[in-house]
């Protein structure tokens, strides 16, 4: 067997091409797995017998609220590990997610907001669910501003890894929200430890929208961390022989 | 599991039920944001290329 050498891609001109390369991938499984879910969910599933079409709004609510909160972990152990090692290409990556995680993260909101009107009367309560991915949100909008009011990229770095470190114990929060207290919010319709709690064609138009949106997290993920290592090593000799002057793609 | 279109008609479709408001407004801003996303990363990547 092979030993794979981790610390290879490590080097931000190495992950560059890497990126580069698995962008048009993700990029083509989105666009492929979004048609699909959206015929599914929109299309062939049949209406909820309770929620009728209101339920519709499931298809992107819980894929994007997942989404939320996986890439706030994922921005936090970026940030960490960028922290511990002293990496640029992790911070890079930690700078890269937290863009699409604050957009996933109100879309989870406006879309529950969209849906909690027709089903429990209200756009909003402060509910623990609800209150805490808006936190979320504002976790979010915190590291962005953080980072954007520091000028030296390495220090902005530090800085809002330790505020993304320390805003992540908000996830496990938000995700047993619905069973530390009483919420509005409903528990959990798919869990690893049972079974679903809802029809076969629903869940899978769901979780086949679940991937449409790792996949596209992937795609712009990857192409951002590749404009921000471009930003920050400008001058550098890697870069510049990749992309003489006037002659980028 | 059948991969029938559920829907009658074109207008059942857009009506959703009733909820066409809450069901389009979620996948319209949904879409619409996603779409700000990707100008603004073609935006960006368009001003490092001008700075050359």
């Amino acid at each position: 067997m092979t030993r794979i050498n981790w610390f290879y891609y490590a080097a931000p001109a190495r992950f560059y091409g890497l990126a580069g390369r698995l962008v048009p991938w993700c990029a083509a499984a989105a666009a492929l797995l979004t048609l699909w879910g959206l015929w599914i969910g929109l299309v062939v599933a049949p209406t909820d017998f309770q929620q009728r079409d209101s339920y519709r709004i499931i298809f992107i609510h819980v894929p994007a609220s997942w989404m939320s909160m996986v890439l706030y972990v994922a921005m936090a152990f970026w940030s960490a590990i960028g922290l511990i090692f002293n990496a640029r290409l992790a911070a890079m990556l930690a700078q890269a997610i937290a863009p699409t995680g604050a957009i996933m993260t109100f879309l989870s909101l406006w879309t529950g907001a969209l849906w909690g009107k027709p089903t429990w009367g209200t756009w909003w309560v402060w509910d623990a669910r609800l209150t805490s991915e808006l936190i979320l949100l504002f976790l979010y909008i915190g590291y962005l501003s953080l980072r954007g009011a520091i000028d030296d990229e390495r220090r902005a770095d530090r800085a809002s890894a330790v505020l993304a470190i320390v805003g992540v114990d908000n996830v496990p929060i938000i995700y047993f929200s619905v069973q530390w207290w009483n919420t509005l919010h409903q528990g959990a319709s798919v869990s690893l430890t049972r079974a679903p709690t809802m029809a076969a064609i629903m869940l899978q138009g769901m979780l086949v929208m679940a991937l449409a949106m790792w996949a596209y997290a992937f795609a712009v993920i990857f192409a951002r961390v590749r404009l921000i290592i471009r930003e920050r090593e400008q001058g550098a000799a890697w870069l510049r022989g990749l992309h003489p002057a006037g002659a980028l793609p | 599991m059948t991969l029938a279109p559920y829907w009658s008609s074109a207008s059942d479709f857009l009506a959703m039920g009733g909820y066409g408001l809450y069901v389009w407004g979620s996948f319209g801003v949904t879409a619409l944001a996603l779409l700000m996303e990707l100008l603004a990363l073609r935006g960006r990547r368009r001003r490092l290329e001008d700075e050359g």
